[in-house]
C-alpha cells in the first residue's frame, strides 16, 4: 500500500522538508549547503540584508522553488516588524514573515507581547506569519488567535548551540497547540535536531550549527538526516516507549472485574 | 614597569608658525597646572545626568592591579563560559600573555558563534577638522597649525557621493570639536544628506546633550562614537589641557545621554597609550557593560585605537603597546563581552586588520582618509588641490573598499556592507 506522503503545510504552500535555513549567519556557501545537502525548501532572510545595493545581495543566491521566509530582525516592537514586513513584501520577497522582535541585544530574546500585537497585523494583512516566541503556554495560544501559521518557540538563546535548553516547554505547545510548532534557535547537533523531532516537533530550524561547522555540506547531510530519522521515530511513536517506560506483563489492575 | 603611565611629555611638541602670544599661553597650560581648569567641573550649557557608571567605572579600575594577577587566574577565566570582571583583569593582565593563543582560540570561537564569518565594511567621512580643543596627542588640537577646514553642504554630498558610487553603504562622519565652526545644526544636515546615500550613518563629534542628540535621531543618525581617550581622569587632565573636551565627566556620560535621546547603538573606546592600556581597556569594557545592562536594547561596540604620527609630530608613537598587547585587549573584549561589536580601525596595518578580523573583529573601516574634502582625490577622481584639510593621524592601512572586500573574502571571511533597513 503505497503511503501517503508525509508533508507540512504552513499557509498556501506545503512542504517536504522539514529543514529550514535561518539568517543568522551570512554566507553564500551557505545557502547552497542548505538546500542542496540539507534540503531546504525554506530560507529565512533578513530583509535588513537584502535591502542592500550590495553586488552580492543575497537575494540572487537564492535557488528558484525555494520559499523565502523574511524575518524582521532588527525590529524593537510591533510596529517596526510590521513595516519590515511591509518592506519585504514590496521587495518581491513574498507572504511568509518571520517575526522577530527584540528589546535585548545581548541575548536576543524575543519580545513576546509584542509579537502578538505585530502577528495580529500582519495575518489580517493576508501574511503567513511565523512568529519567532519564547516558549510559553498562553502566548502560544494567543498566537494561534491573533492568526499565526505555526509558532516557533527557542530551544536556547540564540546562536548558543546549547539544544533544547527549554525542551519541557516546547513539549508542552507541541501537546497543547493545533499550530506546526518549528523549534527555532539554539540547536547545535543533529541530535538535537532529531530529539525535537522524536518529540512532535513540525521543523527545525538552524543557521549557527551549520554556519560554524568545519565542513558545512556534510553538516547539513547530518541535519536533513537527523530530522528524518526523528520524524520516522516520533511517527512511529518512539517516544511513548522510550519516556514512559515497558507496561507491566501482568496489568496491576487484571485482578479487576 | 608593565602598563605604567608614562608621562607621555614625548606627545608634546610646537608647531611652526604659532604667534608668541599662542605659545606663550600653550606653554603656560603645558608647564603650569594651576593655570588649568578642574577637568571634573562642568561647562555652562552641559547637560548633567543623573549616573552612577563613571563612580562605578572609576572605582573598578582604581581597585584593578594588573600585576597581581595570576597565570591560575587567567586558566579559570578561559575556563568559564560566562566571564566575570575578575576574569576580564585576569585576561588583561601580563599573566595573560602567554596564553595568548589559547585566548584567540576561543575569542574566534565566541565570535563566529555571534557573528558567523561577517565582518561589516564602513568608511569615516570628515567633514570638518576646526578645534577648540588642546590635546597635546592630535592632530587637530587648537595649537597645531594645519589647514582647516569645513565642507560646505554642496562639498559635503560631492563627497559621499564619490563614497557611495565606491559601493559603501555605512558611513561614520567626524568632525573637529567646536561648537562654533560645526555647529549641531551643520551636523545635522551632513547627517540628513548621508541618508540620502548610505544605509547606516554614524557619528564621531562632540558629546552633546540629550535633546541634540535627540534632534541628530531625527536627522538621520543611528549611532554615536565618543572616545574617552583614557578612563584615568589624573593623565586625563594632563593631556586635554585645554576646551570643552577637557571635561571628563560630560564626555563619559555622553554615551548615556545619546541612548536616552534614543540612538540605536554606541561605541566606546580608550585611546590605548595615553596611560595604562590594561586599566584604560578594563574601564572601556566595564563602561560598555554596565551601560548596556542599563540599556538593554542598546547595540554596543567597542574600539581600541593606539596613537599615530599626526601633521608637525610625526614622532607620536603607540608606547609600549604592541600589537601581541593590542590582540590581548581585543580577545579579552571579546571573551568578556561575546555579543558587543568590535572596530578595527586603519590606524592599524593591513596584516594586522587581516588577523584580527578572523579572531575578535567585526567591523573594519576602507577607503580612508582622514583628511577634509580629499576623496576626490583620493579615489583617484581629480588631482588633490590646495583647498583639502589636514588629517588627524595618519593611516596605516590605505586599501579601498574593493580590495579590502576581496582580501577579506581570500581570508575566508564575508564581507557585509549593511546590516540595517530604514522602515
Amino acid at each position: 500500500m503505497p503511503e501517503e506522503q508525509d508533508t507540512l503545510t504552513l499557509g498556501k504552500r506545503t512542504f517536504t522538508s522539514r529543514f529550514i535555513l535561518g539568517s543568522g549567519k551570512y554566507s553564500i556557501n551557505l545557502i547552497k549547503a542548505a538546500v542542496e545537502d540539507a534540503g531546504a525548501q525554506m530560507i529565512t532572510l533578513s530583509v535588513r540584508r537584502a535591502n542592500t545595493q550590495d553586488s552580492e545581495n543575497i537575494l540572487d543566491y537564492i535557488p528558484e522553488g525555494v520559499t523565502l521566509l523574511p524575518n524582521t530582525s532588527g525590529a524593537r516592537d510591533a510596529k517596526e516588524a510590521v513595516r519590515i514586513a511591509r518592506l519585504a513584501r514590496e521587495l518581491g520577497c513574498g507572504d511568509f514573515v518571520k517575526i522577530e522582535i527584540m528589546r535585548d541585544a545581548k541575548y536576543l530574546l524575543p519580545d513576546n507581547q509584542e509579537t502578538i500585537k505585530a502577528t495580529e497585523q500582519l495575518a489580517s494583512d493576508g501574511f503567513t506569519v511565523l512568529p519567532y516566541m519564547y516558549p510559553d503556554l498562553n502566548v502560544a495560544r494567543d498566537l494561534v488567535k491573533a492568526g499565526a501559521a505555526a509558532v516557533m518557540p527557542l530551544g536556547a538563546p540564540i546562536g548558543s548551540n546549547k539544544g533544547l535548553a527549554t525542551a519541557d516547554f516546547i513539549q508542552i505547545l507541541i501537546d497543547e497547540i493545533e499550530l506546526p510548532v518549528i523549534v527555532d534557535a539554539g540547536i547545535g547537533a543533529p541530535s538535537q535536531a532529531c530529539r525535537a523531532m522524536e518529540m512532535g516537533a513540525a521543523a527545525i530550524m538552524a543557521n549557527t550549527a551549520l554556519a560554524t561547522s568545519g565542513d558545512v555540506p556534510r553538516m547539513a547531510r547530518a541535519f536533513r538526516l537527523a530530522i528524518e530519522a526523528g520524524r520516522e521515530a516520533y511517527r512511529a511513536g518512539l517516544g511513548r516507549v522510550l519516556t514512559r517506560g515497558a507496561a507491566a506483563s501482568d496489568p496491576l489492575t487484571g485482578f479487576l472485574h | 614597569m608593565d602598563g605604567s603611565a608614562a608621562k607621555r611629555s614625548d606627545l608634546i611638541f610646537d608647531a611652526q608658525g604659532l604667534s608668541p602670544a599662542a605659545l606663550e599661553r600653550k606653554h603656560r597650560l603645558e608647564r603650569d597646572p594651576s593655570c588649568r581648569t578642574d577637568p571634573m567641573a562642568y561647562l555652562p550649557g552641559m547637560e548633567v545626568i543623573d549616573s552612577d557608571i563613571k563612580d562605578r567605572v572609576r572605582a573598578a579600575m582604581g581597585a584593578y592591579d594588573p600585576s597581581r594577577c595570576t597565570a591560575a587566574d587567567v586558566r579559570r577565566a578561559l575556563e568559564h563560559d560566562r566571564r566575570s570582571i575578575e576574569d576580564l583583569q585576569a585576561l588583561l593582565s601580563p599573566a595573560a600573555a602567554p596564553f595568548l593563543e589559547r585566548m584567540a582560540e576561543l575569542a574566534r570561537a565566541e565570535t563566529v558563534r555571534h557573528f558567523g564569518n561577517t565582518v561589516y565594511i564602513f568608511t569615516p567621512l570628515y567633514i570638518a577638522n576646526h578645534c577648540e580643543n588642546y590635546c597635546v596627542y592630535c592632530g587637530f588640537n587648537c595649537y597645531n597649525t594645519i589647514r582647516r577646514m569645513r565642507l560646505d553642504k554642496a562639498q559635503i554630498e560631492r563627497e559621499m557621493e564619490i563614497i557611495a558610487k565606491s559601493g559603501m553603504e555605512e558611513i561614520l562622519i567626524l568632525t573637529g570639536e567646536s561648537r562654533a565652526a560645526s555647529g549641531v545644526e551643520y551636523i545635522g544636515d551632513a547627517c540628513e544628506l548621508a541618508r540620502r546615500h548610505f544605509r547606516l550613518v554614524g557619528l564621531e563629534v562632540y558629546p552633546m546633550n540629550t535633546d541634540e542628540y535627540r534632534y541628530l535621531r531625527e536627522r538621520g543618525a543611528d549611532y554615536v562614537t565618543v572616545f574617552q581617550e583614557t578612563y584615568d581622569v589624573e593623565q586625563y587632565e594632563k593631556l586635554h589641557l585645554a576646551g570643552h573636551k577637557r571635561v571628563w565627566p560630560y564626555r563619559f556620560d555622553a554615551q548615556e545621554r545619546a541612548l536616552r535621546a534614543g540612538m540605536r547603538g554606541v561605541a566606546f573606546s580608550a585611546l590605548l597609550g595615553l596611560s595604562d592600556f590594561r586599566k584604560d581597556a578594563l574601564a572601556t569594557a566595564l563602561h560598555a557593560y554596565w551601560l548596556q545592562r542599563k540599556h538593554p536594547e542598546a547595540e554596543i561596540s567597542l574600539s581600541c585605537p593606539r596613537l599615530r604620527p599626526i601633521t608637525n609630530h610625526a614622532d607620536v608613537r603607540p608606547g609600549e603597546i604592541g600589537e601581541r598587547e593590542l590582540c590581548q585587549v581585543l580577545c579579552a573584549y571579546r571573551l568578556f563581552l561575546p555579543f558587543a561589536g568590535i572596530t578595527v580601525s586603519s590606524r592599524e596595518s593591513a596584516s594586522f586588520r587581516n588577523g584580527i578580523a578572523k579572531i575578535a573583529a567585526t567591523k573594519v573601516s576602507a577607503g580612508v582618509s582622514t583628511g577634509i574634502g580629499d576623496h576626490a582625490s583620493k579615489y583617484g577622481e581629480e588631482a588633490a588641490d590646495a583647498a583639502e584639510g589636514d588629517e588627524q593621524f595618519e593611516i596605516n592601512d590605505g586599501r579601498s573598499l574593493a580590495k579590502m572586500r576581496a582580501d577579506l573574502s581570500g581570508e575566508g571571511l564575508q564581507p557585509v556592507l549593511n546590516d540595517y533597513v530604514y522602515v
